[in-house]
């Protein structure tokens, strides 16, 4: 294995790490409510009812398929332009080798 | 970071609406120019986009139990400068808003300063802060994501804490219970998105060698290692 591939391995690995470790840790005790509605609670904790309510409000279950349509979007338009970029460095012949430690100062 | 539809009192929220606004025209015109001169980087501005759109769309969990989305606004800075994130961050937000109910068009302004503005030019800085100090371009990534999540939420706390300051302890009191909430589930994810931008710009540095050289932050391969061209 390539020493570039090694730290791209390592780096992944980190990310699922610090995701899946809070999920261990705890064995499943916690609700993982989202901060932002921990935040709304702790308005209306004050009193505070608010004063205009969302246009469109997807139940549940709709809202967590737009939450993936909108990452599977992103990550489409992501996917495409790596994979264009890709091709263009492959199909261009005479390319030098890319050293990697060349960067501005 | 997204304040709930109709949680922030009208004042606020027409205020926040005020400030964003010129930053996000400010943006609009930014990604006209960017287009328009130099076409071959749409691909790329496309890829910071969709950065953000994807980590904004994440729920991840975190230590303190609850759970939170990063932002992603600070690779397109780092690539583009920040006011080309005014845009893109507000259009997110904007369809978060209007789809899924999340954050919502009252607050549009509030969060667009706090994820579009704020954000990104808060990780912009860092990233030119590390290039000062002789960091790397994958170091500055790191830092910049990092710097660009943690400020996004910080501004929210602020926004907040302003809004609805504690009946006792004032406007710190509450700033101390919004960062409560939010900063320290942040710190993991911010130090997550900070590792998905170094993957993003290993990517990048081999496939977009041209472009970032462009934009000033690879040297290019050729020119001599002083005075070379930036």
């Amino acid at each position: 294995m390539s020493r570039r591939t090694l730290v791209t391995v390592l780096l992944v690995l980190g990310v699922v790490a610090l995701f899946a470790v809070p999920l261990l840790l705890d064995g499943g005790s916690s609700d993982y409510s989202g901060s932002d509605g921990r935040a709304t609670e702790a308005i209306e904790e004050t009193g505070y009812t608010p004063w205009y309510e969302s246009v469109f409000s997807p139940s549940g279950e709709v809202e967590s398929g737009l939450f993936a349509v909108q990452a599977a979007l992103g990550g489409a338009v992501l996917g495409y332009v790596v994979g264009r970029l890709r091709g263009r460095r492959s199909s261009t012949p005479a390319a030098p080798p890319v050293p990697e430690a060349a960067e501005a100062p | 970071m997204h304040i709930a539809e109709g949680f922030l009192p009208p004042l606020h929220a027409v205020g926040w609406t005020v400030a964003a606004a010129p930053f996000v025209v400010h943006g609009a015109r930014a990604v006209v120019k960017e287009v328009r001169e130099h076409p071959e980087n749409t691909l790329l501005l496309g890829a910071a986009g969709a950065f953000t759109f994807v980590l904004s769309a994440i729920k991840l969990p975190s230590v303190t139990g609850s759970s939170s989305h990063p932002t992603g606004t600070g690779a397109g800075a780092v690539l583009f400068r920040p006011p080309v994130m005014a845009l893109l961050g507000t259009v997110v937000l904007l369809f978060q808003a209007l789809l899924l109910a999340h954050g919502g068009l009252t607050t549009l302004g509030a969060n667009a300063v706090a994820f579009a503005v704020v954000g990104p030019w808060a990780g912009y800085a860092a990233f030119r802060l590390t290039h000062g100090v002789g960091g790397g371009l994958l170091p500055g990534v790191f830092v910049a994501l990092v710097v660009a999540d943690l400020a996004t939420y910080l501004t929210t706390s602020v926004q907040l804490a302003l809004a609805f300051p504690d009946a006792g302890s004032g406007t710190a009191g509450a700033l101390a219970k919004f960062l409560g909430v939010f900063a320290v589930t942040q710190i993991p994810l911010a130090i997550g998105e900070g590792l998905l931008g170094v993957l993003l710009f290993r990517v990048l540095t081999v496939n977009a060698r041209p472009e970032l050289e462009r934009l000033g932050l690879l040297r290019p391969v050729a020119a001599p290692a002083e005075g070379g061209a930036r």
